[in-house]
């Protein structure tokens, strides 16, 4: 049993407004600490070479914007996963003394944790929208399409970088951490979409569009893929297959269910992260 | 005043602190002491609010200190090694905390005259030793005048004159009315420092009293043969 | 070389029936002019005359012209069929129609109804009218030696059975249709049963149904057109002998909907043609001996869907890039041969630089060949799992077809 804990003698209002300041400065640090560390200039430096190299070299902006959706789908989260990881674990000792100071724990998380993750978005958009931009001014590239691209790797980041922090907050050992996070990337790039395959194969003789579009919902990755291939011609291409794709991928509901399903995907590991962090023992 | 009443935790099967009920007076320095695993770490963690406990009810100057922030305002902490991050100077560290706890502290530049940091102030702390770094916690430690002091393991690490200055301030802190609880392996330190000694065993006080009534208790003059006696659990 | 001669036949009498003729008087037709009706005019003209309409409206039904007349409009006369009926009917040959404006020809379900027909004529010229509005725009039945130049044909079509073609050939031979611009109609050019003819530099879009649609049609070019964002795209049929070079087919999306559709076309040429941003660029069901070459394949759904229906189609030295496929087939057989394509997929290399990639290319990739068998699976487009089977099948071919298989991949793109 928990005994009363006296309530502090702040109005709620301005308890909100100072928690939400502490935030703020928890991930200012996290943010200019990150900024300085060569990985995320790497990171940066990566993206920047790559999609720059992908423009010169392809030529055109839309293959461009595939060749990069293919980073987005495999790179951003990896990258996510593991940087997320080690920041966590390269941290924890420094949130603890951060703890010890007069900050509520649910700032501390999410400052902590906007200080990852902006960064990391702040490089995707950097490394790989700037080229775009400047590109897309001479090609005369579709906005819309970038556009969709620049918010699937900024939601990628967030989802991935929160994945991160969760598996971190729940395994002390890293090794032990690393493995499950490369198991989800494995798993939701490539075998989440296997079984995808494998179901398609078993069940053709059923009407399974609609299962499909469903699972498609459970896996970001997937829905990153197709809230950018929905900006493109190729999503006609998706549609043909049958009534239930026409609609979906026909339509603005494709974008709007995709979009939505992200979202909230971007909201749940943050909450079950913010959830562990504050039950926890450090 | 720091107290607890009936405080438990348990880690999955491990009961680490079973019941504990103890008070930090103002003005005392009180050493907890234990084997390894006796649960002291979980003790001072629960008071500042990072561990969690299961029940009973841990009061820091009136203040609860369980999910509480404005309990932590009462305490400075220094842990047994610090850790800061690598890329920020000892200067940013410090004005970053002021800067977090919208709060500026008049001792700062005292306080870092009194642990000899100027000359550190302004190299990345990857590249300190661990004693700079030591210095540094110690400065944060005390910057805000806070009322109560938990120091874990103060002086490991430091270099003899540091570790000298570290328990003067120490001593001059109790002088000025704080509650002090800290740990140290370093017998000479408690004899120097300790008023009163804490003695955890698996996660149950055995005794409390001061370093007078230990070798009284046990008849050994040396304090780490009473403190052995003690941890052997043969003079209970 | 016989089409050849029909051209310039058809060339040489439309010069000859606009100069030459002997003892021509020009009759005046306007608002305050003695003459205020066209009709009257054709009824008081000799063969031969010049009618010359000046700027106004003339709502006179259907204009029967059954004389050879040149018939000239001076800043733009409209004629004016009100949404009921047909508004120039040309019977006799070697008939000239210029400078007018061509509105709300009448629709009819029994009746091809026309803004201009012909019927049965020879050596006519229709050059640099508009057509706004018509069921059917110029409408050419068993007609011949005709030539239908600068024409601008403009409708809102929102359905087809409310709609007739912009240029309609039924029955034809020796016809030229160059340097018009067709839209919103049913059918950008139909042709059917149509002969020796040329089909040049036309720009087709934003047809209801086909850009250009033909069937059973012989010894026809079509060169230099663009047929773009049409409702089906273009489709060609039961025609043989077709030569289509120099055209674009682009923008057309949809399923069913083909940047060209070839049906049952033998002993064809296509050349130099750019297929872009299609869902299908040609969809082949059914050609023979058929040369596609040096034509250029970019941003489509399926750059070139090939039926085991077809035999003897040669597929050389053409580029195919940013295609999601290449090329898909419903077959393991193939009789068919694809020849030294720049393939942008191909991932081989030429050691010995002769500009040949030194290993063969299987333009089939995996994932087209799972799509299909299994159409749901292209939820699954673009997915790093496609990348993955691809590559490994790559690396080792087990599913794909070897019989399409290009030996000879060029390692850079063709110029043409």
């Amino acid at each position: 049993m928990i005994l009363s804990h006296p309530q502090t003698t702040l109005e709620p209002r301005a308890k909100r407004r100072s928690a939400l300041k502490s935030a703020l400065k928890v991930m200012k640090y996290g943010f200019f600490d990150l900024l300085r560390s060569r990985w995320i200039i790497i990171y940066t430096l990566f993206f920047l070479a790559v999609t720059s190299g992908l423009l010169y070299f392809g030529g055109d902006a839309n293959q461009a914007v595939l060749s990069t959706l293919n980073l987005v789908l495999l790179v951003v989260p990896l990258i996510s996963l593991v940087l997320g990881l080690s920041y966590y674990y390269y941290t924890r000792d420094f949130v603890e003394l951060i703890l010890t100071q007069p900050i509520g724990r649910s700032s501390v998380f999410l400052g902590h944790f906007s200080g990852l993750a902006l960064p990391l978005v702040a490089a995707f958009l950097l490394g790989s929208g700037l080229p775009f931009l400047l590109a897309g001014v001479r090609q005369g590239a579709d906005w819309r399409v970038i556009a969709s691209l620049m918010v699937a790797g900024t939601l990628v980041s967030l989802i991935f970088s929160a994945l991160a922090f969760w598996i971190g907050l729940l395994n002390e050992e890293r090794v032990k951490a690393l493995g499950i996070a490369l198991g989800v990337w494995l798993g939701m790039t490539m075998i989440y979409d296997g079984l995808l395959l494998l179901f398609s194969i078993l069940m053709q003789a059923y009407p399974i569009e609609r299962s499909l579009i469903i699972l498609s919902l459970f896996n970001p990755i997937d829905l990153s893929r197709i809230l950018v291939l929905l900006q493109l011609d190729t999503a006609a291409l998706m549609g043909y297959t049958g009534a239930v794709f026409q609609r979906y991928f026909g339509s603005n509901l494709g974008i709007l269910a995709s979009l939505g399903s992200l979202l909230i995907w971007t909201g749940l590991p943050v909450y079950l992260g913010l959830r562990s962090f504050k039950r926890k023992n450090f | 005043m720091v107290s607890l009443k009936q405080v438990s935790k348990t880690f999955g099967n491990l009961e680490v602190l079973k019941g504990i009920s103890a008070r930090f007076e103002v003005g005392k320095i009180t050493a907890v002491i234990g084997p390894n695993a006796s649960g002291k770490t979980t003790l001072m963690k629960s008071i500042l609010g990072l561990v969690l406990t299961d029940d009973g009810q841990i009061l820091v100057n009136g203040e609860s200190a369980f999910q509480n922030p404005v309990s932590r305002a009462q305490i400075g902490y220094m842990p047994q090694k610090a850790q800061f991050p690598d890329n920020l100077k000892p200067i940013e560290l410090l004005n970053w905390v002021q800067d977090l706890r919208d709060e500026k502290s008049p001792r700062l530049h005292a306080l870092i005259d009194y642990f000899q940091l100027g000359p550190q102030l302004d190299k990345p702390l990857r590249v300190l030793s661990g004693g700079t770094r030591q210095k540094v916690s110690a400065v944060l430690t005390f910057l805000f005048d806070p009322p109560v002091l938990i120091l874990d393991e103060p002086s490991a690490g430091l270099d003899p004159l540091a570790s000298s200055r570290l328990k003067d301030k120490i001593l001059e802190e109790k002088r000025r009315g704080k509650v002090i609880i800290l740990t140290s392996h370093v017998m000479s330190e408690l004899e120097e420092l300790a008023d009163e000694v804490l003695f955890l065993l698996e996660g149950h006080i055995v005794f409390q009293g001061t370093l007078a009534e230990i070798r009284e208790r046990t008849g050994e003059q040396k304090l780490e043969r009473a403190i052995a006696k003690l941890m052997e659990g043969r003079a209970l | 070389m016989k089409r050849l001669v029909g051209i310039l036949l058809v060339l040489g009498t439309a010069l000859l029936g606009t100069t030459w003729v002997y003892g021509q008087s020009t009759l005046e037709v306007c608002p305050t002019c003695s003459l205020t009706s066209l009709k009257t005019a054709i009824a008081q003209a000799n063969p031969h005359d010049k009618i010359l309409v000046n700027g106004g409206s003339y709502t006179e039904g259907t204009i029967l012209v059954d004389k050879p007349l040149t018939l000239e409009g001076l800043n733009q006369p409209i004629l004016d069929g009100e949404g009921k009926v047909e508004i120039l009917t040309i019977t006799a040959s070697d008939v000239t129609v210029r400078g007018f404006t061509f509105q709300n020809a009448g629709i009819s379900h029994t009746a091809d109804q026309a803004a201009l027909k012909t019927l049965e004529v020879e050596n006519c010229l229709i050059e640099n009218n508009t057509f706004l509005n018509n069921f059917f725009a110029i409408y050419l039945g068993k007609t011949k030696h005709c030539q239908v130049l600068h024409n601008t044909v403009k409708a809102h079509a929102t359905s087809e059975s409310f709609s007739g073609n912009a240029v309609h050939l039924w029955d034809c031979s020796e016809i030229v249709v160059k340097d018009n611009y067709l839209s919103g109609q049913r059918d950008g050019v139909y042709l059917e049963f149509v002969k020796d003819s040329l089909i040049e530099n036309n720009i087709s879009e934003a047809n209801l149904r086909y850009g250009l649609h033909f069937m059973y049609s012989n010894n026809n070019i079509f060169r230099n057109n663009r047929f773009r964002a049409n409702g089906a795209g273009v489709a060609v049929m039961y025609s043989k002998n077709i030569e289509m070079t120099q055209n674009h087919f682009e923008d057309n999306w949809g399923s069913a909907i083909y940047g060209l559709l070839l049906k049952e076309i033998n002993d064809s040429r296509l050349y130099n043609n750019v297929f872009h941003d299609n869902s299908v660029g040609i969809y082949v069901d059914g050609a023979n001996r058929t040369d596609i070459s040096f034509n250029d394949f970019s941003h489509n759904g399926y750059a070139l869907r090939i039926l085991s229906s077809s035999m003897g189609v040669t597929i050389a030295h053409n580029n195919f890039y940013g295609n999601s496929f290449d090329v898909t087939t419903n077959a393991n057989r193939s009789y068919n041969a694809f020849l030294e394509n720049y393939w942008e997929a191909y991932q081989g290399y030429d050691l010995n630089h002769d500009g040949f990639g030194d290993v063969p290319y299987r333009p089939v990739r995996l994932f087209a060949l799972t799509v299909e068998n299994y159409p749901q699976t292209m939820i699954l487009m673009r997915s790093p799992l496609e990348q993955f089977m691809d590559y490994a099948e790559r690396i080792l071919p087990i599913f794909t077809p070897k019989a399409i298989e290009d030996d000879r991949p060029l390692m850079r793109r063709v110029l043409w």
